[in-house]
């Protein structure tokens, strides 16, 4: 049957990381998943900025408390500015960033990261508040575990129940979309929303040699699109040693024998321009050659 | 290789400023300046996308430069949430909230509520009962640092007086003291509501451990002949109290209920829309936790007349049910 049953467009390969994102003008953004290990370096760059807040409060109160010479009330605006500021913080600073055009706290600002909806539509408010109070069950309550300690029948109660809230803690990583239980809940993900700078097109330096490099048709064959972009990575790296390596190679591989003296880096441009001209005129007539091996 | 230019090279070329220009008004918007764009440079942006939504698409086609697709993917993606990302203002959403969404979701959880309801009377019932047979339970059901003394060791005069001077802490802690209940208080209805995504039965037992706690402290007092009194110093806030923490474990409860039995929808979908009106009941159960944690804090320790105690209980459910089950006519579409 060649009536293809609905498969899941955002079905790729299980390692891959990109997903299907259709705008409503049905062009595709391929958004990159977040890594856990970003993730992971962005809450705790987060909490330490919690704690750093709550430090300085602290300070700030016993300043004042000083200054005034209210020295009786200070504790209780201590414990006051701790309960409060521990509770605003833990529920609402995650929140509040959240909420803001670049839906990211300062960790995952840093590490490049952003929250969105899982279907396509603007990020709630609900979404990010349901996303985060989930961060008690996931965080705060393996928190708790850890730093309670008890003796006999208690101390076995603890560490299972430590076990069972890891269940929570690692939900990430058991799931194709790296959701965890708050983004589940809030039908949220978590993407990475880095900001390329636009590159200078390598084309363009390298067409103006090809007229004296002429390759044959025959020498653009030998490499498709995937092999394309790795040289396009190497002149962008342009680390000299990988450069003469390459164009070692490429050289062998089509057989060119160079009289004049050409540089490897100048050859390379003018064999990237060719052979881009010619797979991008292949896929003007509706071929893409993937790699090497595709004989089409 | 005649040409001296890609055509993809000619492409980029055409419309590089575009791009640039739409990359400049969008990093002064995420900076969180918006409004020191004009009104003409807000309207450009839509236009601008579409024309880089419809270069990414032709890009995708015709050039095989690895560095501009990047570039016109992350660049679209930034523009999509800028343009459709746009939000109501927030004084906007929270007027919408407090108008209409948050009555309107707790009235969605009513039979969620009935069963929180239910869970914690059969909580208090049975610790009375318990306690009725053997006063040990009491120990039980209340941790020593809550029953700051308030055992069934104490003396009854001890007893009277918890509840007329001001249960634990004096009165120049009074500020300390509202901030701790409301804390605590918020934080284990938070907790509820997180733990309703692991199938419910977490939270129908802490809901359960709540009425039972109630419950221990109920039949000490009335065992002491001081059950009439103790009611008004618990219901004073206790009537906003409990309905908030009622209410946060029906929230938990539908996001179990839909992790369990999601209906017509996926699973995913079924959690994700559970959790989305839950989450609204929540914000709302953190405000009226911050109200009891006033009351408690504040309207118990000054107001000491157990009938005016009743009629502050009375008036606090009256307004809290008139406001979520009164059903105003629908707002003009």
């Amino acid at each position: 049957m060649t009536e293809a049953a609905p498969v899941k467009p955002d079905r790729p390969a299980a390692r891959d990381s990109s997903r299907e994102f259709v705008t409503p003008e049905g062009v595709d953004l391929r958004l990159r998943l977040g890594e856990v290990s970003d993730r992971a370096a962005a809450l705790i760059i987060d909490l330490l900025i919690i704690l750093a807040l709550l430090v300085a409060l602290t300070l700030l109160a016993a300043g004042v408390a000083v200054a005034v010479a209210t020295k009786a009330k200070a504790p209780e605006m201590v414990s006051v500015i701790w309960l409060l500021g521990f509770f605003l913080l833990r529920n609402f600073y995650f929140t509040g960033f959240e909420l803001r055009p670049g839906a990211a706290t300062p960790g995952k600002r840093l590490m490049k990261l952003r929250v969105i909806a899982r279907n396509g539509g603007r990020l709630t408010a609900d979404a990010v508040f349901a996303r985060n109070a989930l961060r008690e069950l996931e965080l705060f309550l393996p928190m708790s575990f850890l730093f309670s300690r008890g003796q006999g029948v208690d101390a076995w109660l603890v560490s299972l129940g430590s076990l069972w809230s890891l269940v929570f803690l690692l939900f990430p990583l058991f799931n194709r979309d790296r959701l965890r239980a708050g983004d589940l809940i809030a039908g949220t993900m978590v993407v990475r929303a880095p900001r390329p700078l636009l590159l200078p097109d390598l084309a363009r330096d390298g067409v103006s040699a090809l007229p004296e490099l002429a390759f044959t048709s025959q020498q653009l064959d030998a490499y498709g699109i995937k092999e394309l972009q790795v040289l396009e990575n190497v002149l962008r790296t342009n680390d000299r040693k990988t450069v003469a390596e390459v164009a070692g190679r490429i050289r062998a591989k089509i057989g060119w024998t160079d009289a004049v003296g050409v540089s490897d880096r100048a050859f390379l441009a003018a064999y990237y321009a060719g052979l881009r001209g010619r797979l991008e005129r292949q896929m003007l007539f509706g071929r893409r050659r993937k790699d090497k091996f595709d004989k089409g | 290789m005649a040409e001296l230019q890609l055509k993809s090279n000619r492409f980029r070329e055409e419309r590089e400023a575009d791009w640039r220009r739409l990359e400049w008004l969008l990093s002064r918007i995420e900076g969180g300046a918006p409004s020191r764009l004009s009104s003409a440079q807000l309207l450009e942006i839509p236009v601008l996308y579409r024309q880089a939504l419809s270069s990414l698409s032709v890009a995708r086609s015709i050039s095989l430069d690895q560095g501009l697709t990047d570039y016109l993917e992350s660049l679209c993606t930034r523009a999509y949430f800028v343009v459709y990302g746009a939000r109501t203002s927030l004084w906007e959403r929270i007027g919408r909230f407090f108008r209409e969404d948050w009555p309107a979701a707790v009235r969605g959880l009513w039979r969620e509520t009935l069963v929180a309801a239910a869970i914690g009377v059969a909580g208090v019932v049975v610790a009375m009962v318990l306690i009725g047979h053997d006063v040990d339970w009491y120990y039980s059901f209340v941790p020593k640092d809550l029953a700051s003394g308030r055992d069934p060791t104490a003396a009854t005069a001890f007893l009277r007086d918890t509840l007329h001077k001001g249960g634990g802490g004096e009165d120049s802690e009074l500020s300390a003291l509202a901030t701790f209940l409301f804390t605590h208080n918020a934080q284990i209805a938070i907790f509820a509501f997180a733990l309703g995504f692991a199938l419910c039965v977490p939270t129908a037992a802490l809901m359960a451990y709540n009425g039972a706690m109630l419950g221990a402290f109920l039949s000490l007092f009335i065992s002491r002949g001081l059950g009439i009194e103790a009611g008004g110093w618990l219901f004073i806030h206790g009537v906003t109290e409990l309905f908030a923490v009622t209410l946060a474990g029906a929230a938990g409860f539908s996001i179990g209920w839909a992790t369990v039995f999601p209906g017509q929808q996926s699973r995913v979908e079924a959690i994700a829309a559970a959790g989305r009106k839950a989450a609204i009941v929540m914000v709302g159960v953190v405000v009226m936790l911050f109200v009891a944690g006033l009351l408690e804090g504040f309207a118990r320790q000054l107001i000491q007349s157990t009938p005016v105690r009743y009629a502050v209980a009375v008036a606090s459910a009256v307004v809290w049910g008139l406001y979520f089950y009164f059903r105003r006519p629908a707002a003009a579409p």
